[in-house]
């Protein structure tokens, strides 16, 4: 495995002599002279600037890769990869991936694009937690940094998980705006109020990353459990004033099942690792008491 | 959900080291609340004794506080039950959605607490038991 970094490659001198030396003409012999000692200097000028280099390179964290692929037989077997990546300030765990495809094997694999935490693609479980990798710091990290597939999921390759599972408990919730009538004039707005709209603001927030999914232990065991992401956009859609009531009703019934709301157990570990700070637990408690009160009548 | 491979730890209680305070609230419920049901099957095995009249049951009780070992595991019980009952109060708290920032807090209060009556009581449980 090319898991070390580059190392500084020292070109041998071009020493090769012209064989018939003797018969050239002094002048001739002069220039040939002068270059072979620019030559010389030249060769000196780059080794030593890429010794500078590789002393800029020293700093380097190591980082412990999971690597996995069903279709190569050497891979077969899961193992972890150790690279030595260059350390820049502000670099990201994701940073730290990308270099280590680039440099030092580009079957490396991992899913990433927006590398601002917007799409939600390259959420890892780093150092025993769900990360979002292009959220991470490095310097955050202690070393070795162990970087895996987020747990509770198939691996497809390396650090790449099947994530269908997780988005079909997202579309069970109907994800998206669906008022019960829509205003008649065709360009008139739909309001919300402020204070409607602070409500549900933080879990607008959810870029579908799967980590919150992944480190749920009750959704490792159920796997017809809604999990946090998915109840999230349920509450995030149920207390939207503007849906009206017979959406809501509908919705509380979804999250009311058997696998919905009911299952959680409030461990916290959603809320923890959610790399958007959605408060998951609060949103899923509001969720059952709104449940409860649905179906408690005192009258 | 395949298994074609075994991930190891990953997946299973093996990184009980990573663990953070919320889950191990709920461990800890979990695990306290069997040992109650376990021990209430016990307390009603004990009094049970009652039925053969009076003599039996005082002869059961004072044989069992006789033996050091069921002093000690009355500690254990105590314990159990301390932190059960303010774990329980923990999540009564987060089930009406109050003071949820701080459960992880709320936890540590229970585990210290725990331990505090749980030493306070070892005087009272233990004297007289060498
Ligand atoms: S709720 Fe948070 S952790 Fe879960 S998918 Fe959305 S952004 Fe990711
Ligand atoms: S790369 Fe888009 S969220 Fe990290």
């Amino acid at each position: 495995m090319s898991t070390q970094p580059p190392q500084q490659q020292s070109e041998e001198p071009a020493a090769e002599q012209s064989a018939d030396a003797e018969s050239t003409p002094a002048a001739q012999q002069r220039r040939e002279d002068k270059k072979a000692a620019d030559r010389e200097a030249r060769d000196k000028r780059q080794a030593e600037e890429a010794e500078r280099e590789a002393k800029a390179n020293e700093d380097t964290r190591e980082i412990k890769v999971f690597r996995y692929d069903p279709e190569v037989e050497a891979k077969q077997e899961p193992r972890f990869d150790t690279f030595h990546v260059p350390f820049t300030k502000g670099m990201t765990v994701l940073d730290a991936v990308i270099y280590a495809r680039d440099h030092f094997d580009p079957s490396l694999t991992f899913r990433h694009s927006c590398r601002q935490a917007v799409c939600g693609s390259d959420a890892f479980f780093v150092n025993g937690q769900q990360r979002l990798g292009c959220k991470t710091q490095i310097s955050d990290l202690e070393e070795p940094i162990r970087i895996e597939p987020l747990p509770h999921q198939d691996v497809v390759k390396d650090l790449v998980v099947d994530m269908d599972h997780f988005y079909e408990e997202m579309e069970a919730v109907d994800p998206y705006f669906d008022p019960d009538e829509t205003p008649d004039g065709e360009l008139e707005e739909q309001r919300q109020s402020r204070a409607n709209r602070e409500k549900v603001k933080m879990s607008t927030r959810c870029i579908w990353c799967g980590a919150c999914f992944s480190s749920c232990n009750i959704a490792a065991g159920d796997n017809e459990y809604l999990g946090p992401a998915a109840l999230n956009k349920a509450y995030r859609f149920a207390m939207d004033d503007r849906e009206g009531d017979a959406k809501t009703q509908d919705r509380l019934e979804t999250i009311e099942q058997e696998h919905g709301v009911w299952r959680c157990q409030t461990q916290f570990s959603c809320t923890n690792v959610c790399p958007k700070d959605i408060p998951l637990t609060e949103h899923i408690q509001e969720l059952k008491r709104e449940a409860v009160k649905k179906n408690l009548k005192f009258w | 959900m395949s298994q074609s491979y075994n991930r190891g730890t990953i997946e299973s209680f093996g990184r009980w080291r990573e663990f953070s305070a919320g889950m191990w609230a709920w461990i800890f419920h979990k695990f306290t609340g069997w040992v109650l049901v376990g021990y209430l099957f016990t307390h009603i095995a004990v009094l049970s004794t009652a039925i053969e009249g009076a003599e039996m049951y005082t002869n059961t009780i004072v044989t069992l506080e006789g033996l050091l070992l069921v002093r000690i595991l009355e500690v254990g019980l105590l314990a159990v039950a301390v932190f059960h009952i303010l774990n329980g109060l923990r999540l009564l708290l987060v089930d009406l959605g109050i003071g949820l920032e701080s459960q992880d807090k709320s936890f540590y209060a229970s585990v210290i607490l725990t331990g505090a009556i749980t030493v306070a009581s070892v005087p009272t449980f233990i004297a007289g038991a060498f």
